[in-house]
């Protein structure tokens, strides 16, 4: 089989930005594939572009990673030059103008997530293209598919944070069982007015779904666990 | 202001998208807009619908590889879009196509409007203005192959007189007493053909245009039952909230149509 390692290391991916009432709570996945090769388990695909916005990258990890670099250095001279804090919309209004006049060139999809003083928690998502839209909650990346549904019966209004971030680990982790792109531990991005909270949830933190088993250290584990002779008569 | 990251894309001796910056496909799109003149002005419909192209080869190669660019069906991304606008005081413009190019047509009507208002001279932009000013826009980025990726609806009334006009993304453009973008222009037109009349009141240019989205519901299938229609007189914009059409089913061919021949639809 060709495992084909030079192909464009993409994300896969599962990323998700939900609000609620107070802030924004951010999640993903960690792989990153290089063609059928995980290139790396452990990624942290919620980057930070100022103390206050971060955003989740989807789709080719080198076009992603590029334009979140972009954006981070026009937002770092903007808020010098401002006084204070960017807002949520002008990092969305720059990753889109990026995005947009790129389009032909880029092939990354983002979600942009934060908390300031004038609107509160935001996310506003960036699909290919560069169009820019404002949602109470978004998911994007290949894993997304499988999770329109979930969201469609799951998601509520004025959530707690406590609710919010557990909808996203579930969710999440919903999407690694079924797509094949994503994969990993769930990494999770709490955005609020009192600072930034970072959590990292590996497979045995997660809830268990349909045809997954219980893991195990070793097979000679459970046949001892079940007696010496079990079958004996 | 636009920011284009310098890249390299290949020879442009052997690779004819090399040097070029043109939109290739659309990704996130809309779906048909219908709009009539009425007795005090304009009505528009659309439905809040939005489609994502989605392409199981997407991550297969670069931009360069066109065999790409059909999509393997369509998700229903977003159902909460706004795709008609007022422009100005005296315009509303709808847009079927790619939000983004829709997105950033707005953002130039913004700056026309601006730079009109800053002349403070007591004269506005009308729909007739705002529509020439649209279709040189879409003909000149058609003319460098590099579309607007958008079929726009421009509608107005203005000093008492009604202006409704369309510009495809090729840069055609046209006045008409009702006009309908992408499927509505198949499916719509021909009602409107039929049953429009100068004079309609508000109350019948509503169900009008009632019967033509309801056809579309059935009929096309990027269409989604949650729909805006948009009002534009001489006093101004007025938007709907968003809304559902009633369906009916209950024709008797439809409740076992493959009795008499099971394997057929």
């Amino acid at each position: 089989m060709d495992l084909n390692l030079d192909a464009p290391h993409s994300m896969g991916t599962t990323i998700i930005g939900v609000t609620y009432n107070g802030g924004v709570v951010l999640g993903a996945d960690s792989r990153t594939s290089t063609g059928m090769y995980v290139a790396n388990r452990a990624s942290d695909k919620i980057t930070q572009l100022t103390d206050n916005v971060y955003v989740c990258r989807s789709g080719s990890a080198a076009d992603s990673q590029v334009v979140s670099d972009y954006v981070r250095y026009f937002l770092h001279q903007h808020t010098i030059q401002l006084g204070q804090p960017a807002t949520v919309k002008v990092s969305a209004n720059l990753i889109r103008m990026l995005a947009y006049n790129n389009k032909n060139m880029l092939q990354t999809g983002l979600i942009v997530g934060g908390w300031d003083k004038y609107e509160g928690g935001k996310i506003y998502g960036i699909p290919l293209g560069g169009t820019v839209v404002e949602q109470p909650f978004a998911i994007g990346g290949s894993g997304s598919s499988y999770l329109y549904g979930f969201f469609d019966q799951a998601w509520k209004e004025n959530m707690t944070k406590e609710e919010a971030e557990q909808l996203v680990v579930k969710a999440v982790s919903l999407a690694i069982a079924r797509d094949g792109a994503s994969g990993g531990v769930v990494r999770t991005v709490i955005i609020n007015s009192e600072g930034v909270t970072r959590n990292f949830y590996p497979g045995d933190k997660l809830q268990l779904w349909h045809e997954e088993l219980e893991p195990q250290n070793s097979l000679l584990d459970i046949l001892n666990a079940a007696g010496p002779e079990p079958m004996a008569m | 202001m636009t920011f284009t990251i310098p890249i390299d894309n290949g020879d442009a001796l052997k690779n004819a998208e090399a040097d070029s910056q043109r939109t290739l496909y659309p990704y996130v799109t809309g779906t048909s807009i219908v709009a009539i003149k009425y007795k005090d002005g304009v009505l528009m419909a659309s439905d809040m619908g939005v489609l994502m192209a989605s392409s199981l080869c997407k991550f297969k190669g670069f931009m360069v590889d066109n065999e790409c660019a059909g999509s393997y069906g369509s998700t229903l991304r977003y159902k909460n879009i706004e795709r008609v606008k007022a422009i100005g005081k005296h315009s509303l413009l709808g847009a079927s196509g790619e939000i983004s190019d829709f997105q950033e047509i707005l953002r130039y009507l913004d700056e026309l409007v601006l730079n009109d208002n800053m002349w403070d001279d007591g004269n506005s932009l009308g729909p007739k203005e705002v529509h020439n000013y649209l279709t040189r826009v879409m003909y000149n980025r058609r003319n460098k192959f590099n579309p607007l990726w958008n079929t726009l609806v421009l509608g107005g009334v203005k000093n008492g007189e009604s202006y409704l006009g369309m510009v495809s993304m090729i840069g055609v453009s046209f006045e008409d007493n009702h006009v309908a973008t992408g499927f509505g222009n198949h499916l719509a037109r021909p009602i409107l053909r039929d049953e429009w009349r100068a004079d309609l009141s508000f109350e019948d240019g509503v169900k009008l245009l009632e019967k033509c989205m309801r056809v579309l519901l059935y009929r096309d299938r990027s269409a989604i039952n949650k729909l805006q229609i948009a009002k534009i007189t001489e006093e101004g914009v007025t938007v709907s909230q968003p809304y559902s059409l009633k369906t009916f089913w209950e024709f008797q061919a439809f409740h076992n149509p493959t009795a008499g021949a099971q394997g057929s639809w």
